[in-house]
């Protein structure tokens, strides 16, 4: 498959990227950037941005795309935190907690799809609409205001780490193996690529398109609950209004991590060596006091200059059509 | 032709609910159906319809941009400057955030063309480094000086109704001048028709002969000039540069034009459906406002009215596409 050669391409490019920024760093700022405060800042910034830009990756396999993971994020960690600062602390409120999360998260992910599936909406109305819809409800419900103080068992997940590594670090690595095994080795990703690549042959071949699709909005949303779960530990407080720079980010990240924006290619290897390449960058330059909004512009300029590679038709490489 | 009809009973029904919605908040609220309320109205919306003219356009041609909020903040940014450095009069205040505006608007056009990526993707890295940009070369910090003679004001004419003077000042015209312009555009220009052959068809369009590379350029740098017209407007309605005033304000006015029924996807719309889309945000919040309905309950209404609308329109236009499909 020409396809894999494409790929392989995007991830020797990252590999490529982060090396250049390592050894450059290491030179710039040799004692700070090996340092374990670096690493700790690092561990502690990717776990949230990563599983928002598998949540915005694997609805830009279908060809579609979810705006609304912010506001579901947000409108699930209120679930949540309404949940665990109304009942009194233990395992079973714990679990209360994350059922009434993932119930909310269903109820969205199952609403974003029916309106993608079964109505037909183009994705970025449907979830723009959901997005306004959400963040409406949850302002409303919040009066906009933040909920606050949360048990211990919320607390837990941000401070405590295992053989020196932070706790979030190890829940991205393992929803990214779940996802790995999800898109790669089950026949949900084999229909998911397949739907991107070619709805109409997806559709001819037997596969039931929408109801893969619900599927698909459905788990998006239930990696917004892992996120949520996230930044309720680590700012102990949910709000209406938290995280919304994420947004632009996490399709910045997941376009750099070679997903393509028409559907059909990327993997969450690629996404995982982008989310790495952008997390030593942000944080380095930050060591190196470089203003945060210069960071902005140096992402969007990235992700071009990326592209710009990408669609280079180098000689010696197979090319990719279209 | 479907693509004529479909649009028009959309139109319909569009202004059908924004006269009913109307004629309720008139029978709720007495000060609905004011001229001083109507005149607000016009004046605080003028610049989110002026760049929903915009991206009407872009929309109309199978693109889509959300980094006009950034262009029309360093548009201001770098007019306001300007003005206080070397003065200048109204003429020359368009002029310069006019030619800013196109300037950003053309970089988004000659990448859209080069990268071969969705325009999504593309003009959601331009608004990351326009802002990240700006941010950083002003430092975030606000402006509030004018040159006097903006401060002034520019009127036309000037109505006295029962005591009350309603001026026909700056934003009004300007918004006007940008319907008429979009309007003629679209309708009976050549270009105009280009643009809605390319959103249909790109292929075909180009084996007709139009040059793709052109249109685009026309469309993205259309809406970079209107991006810097809106900054003129809304710079002399709030008379102060906010850089991160207009952070989201993309997904508001995307809302505005696909709620009056121009097709995401491209080649279908109509300008009256857009300025219905602005007209029915428009009097939707500010009619809440005067019934005295919590804010917190505005975006859940407003949410709600875009997620029935598009629904609507995707399901009145579903039988067709399974045909296709």
């Amino acid at each position: 498959m020409s396809a894999a050669k494409i790929k392989d391409h995007v991830e020797h490019y990252l590999l490529l990227l982060i090396a250049v920024v390592i050894v450059v760093f290491s030179l710039q700022i040799p004692g700070v950037f090996w340092s374990s405060a670096n690493f700790q800042s690092v561990a502690s910034q990717m776990p949230v941005l990563g599983v928002l830009a598998f949540a915005m990756a694997i609805t830009m396999l279908t060809g579609g795309i979810n705006l609304s993971i912010i506001a579901t994020t947000n409108c699930c960690a209120l679930v949540m935190a309404w949940v665990a600062t109304h009942l009194a602390p233990s395992i079973g409120s714990a679990v209360l907690m994350l059922l009434a999360g993932c119930g909310m998260a269903v109820l969205i992910g199952s609403l974003n799809g029916a309106l993608i599936a079964l109505i037909r909406v183009s994705p970025i109305l449907a979830t723009l609409g959901m997005m306004t819809l959400l963040k409406g409800v949850t302002i409303l419900w919040s009066k906009g205001s933040a909920i606050s103080n949360f048990p211990e068992y919320v607390l837990w997940l941000n401070h405590s780490s295992w053989l020196g590594i932070p706790l979030p670090l190890f829940l991205f690595a393992a929803v990214a193996l779940v996802l790995w095994v999800v898109l790669e080795r089950s026949p949900l990703g084999r229909r998911i690529y397949l739907i991107g690549s070619n709805p109409r042959a997806a559709h001819y071949s037997g596969i039931n398109t929408p109801r893969t699709l619900i599927w698909v909005y459905v788990i998006s949303s239930l990696l917004c609950v892992v996120a949520a779960l996230l930044m309720m530990s680590k700012l102990n407080s949910a709000k209406a209004a938290y995280g919304e720079s994420y947004l632009l980010t996490s399709i910045l990240a997941a376009v750099l991590g070679g997903i393509n924006p028409d559907g059909g290619f990327g993997r969450i290897v690629g996404m995982v060596l982008a989310l790495v390449l952008l997390q030593l960058l942000e944080s380095g330059l930050n060591i190196m006091g470089v203003s945060s909004y210069l960071t902005m512009a140096l992402w969007g300029g990235l992700l071009l200059a990326f592209l710009f590679l990408k669609g280079a038709r180098l000689p010696f490489l197979p090319t990719g059509g279209r | 032709m479907v693509n004529i009809k479909k649009p028009r009973s959309q139109v319909w029904l569009l202004a059908v609910t924004t006269a009913l919605l109307a004629l309720l908040f008139a029978s709720q609220s007495a000060d609905f159906l004011t001229l001083g309320n109507l005149y607000d109205l016009v004046n605080n919306y003028a610049m989110l319809l002026i760049l929903a003219c915009g991206l009407f356009i872009v929309l109309i041609s199978g693109g889509v941009d959300i980094s006009f909020p950034a262009i029309t903040i360093i548009a201001q940014y770098v007019m306001v400057t300007l003005l206080m450095r070397v003065g200048g009069n109204f003429l020359v205040a368009f002029l310069i955030a006019g030619g800013v505006g196109m300037v950003l608007g053309l970089v988004n056009a000659v990448l859209v063309n080069r990268l071969r990526v969705p325009s999504i993707i593309i003009t959601i890295s331009t608004l990351n480094i326009f802002y990240g940009l700006l941010l950083y070369l002003s430092k975030g910090v606000w402006l509030y000086q004018y040159p006097s003679w903006f401060e002034g004001g520019l009127v036309l004419m000037n109505f006295n109704v029962g005591g009350d003077d309603y001026p026909i000042g700056l934003p009004i015209i300007t918004l006007l001048v940008v319907l008429v312009v979009t309007g003629v555009l679209m309708r009976s220009t050549r270009i105009g028709r280009q643009i809605y052959a390319m959103g249909g068809n790109r292929e075909a369009a180009s084996r007709l002969g139009f040059s793709i590379f052109r249109l685009q350029l026309f469309v993205y740098g259309f809406m970079g000039l209107l991006a810097g017209v809106a900054g003129v407007v809304q710079s002399y309605t709030v008379m102060t540069v906010a850089p991160d005033s207009l952070l989201g304000y993309e997904l508001t006015v995307l809302a505005a034009v696909v709620l009056g029924g121009t097709s995401i996807v491209g080649g279908r719309g109509t300008l009256t459906g857009t300025v219905l889309g602005v007209v029915l945000l428009a009097i939707l919040q500010n009619g809440l406002n005067l019934l005295g309905i919590s804010s917190y309950w505005h975006t859940v209404i407003t949410g709600l009215v875009i997620v029935v609308s598009i629904s609507a329109t995707a399901w009145s236009q579903r039988s067709k596409v399974e045909v296709l499909s």
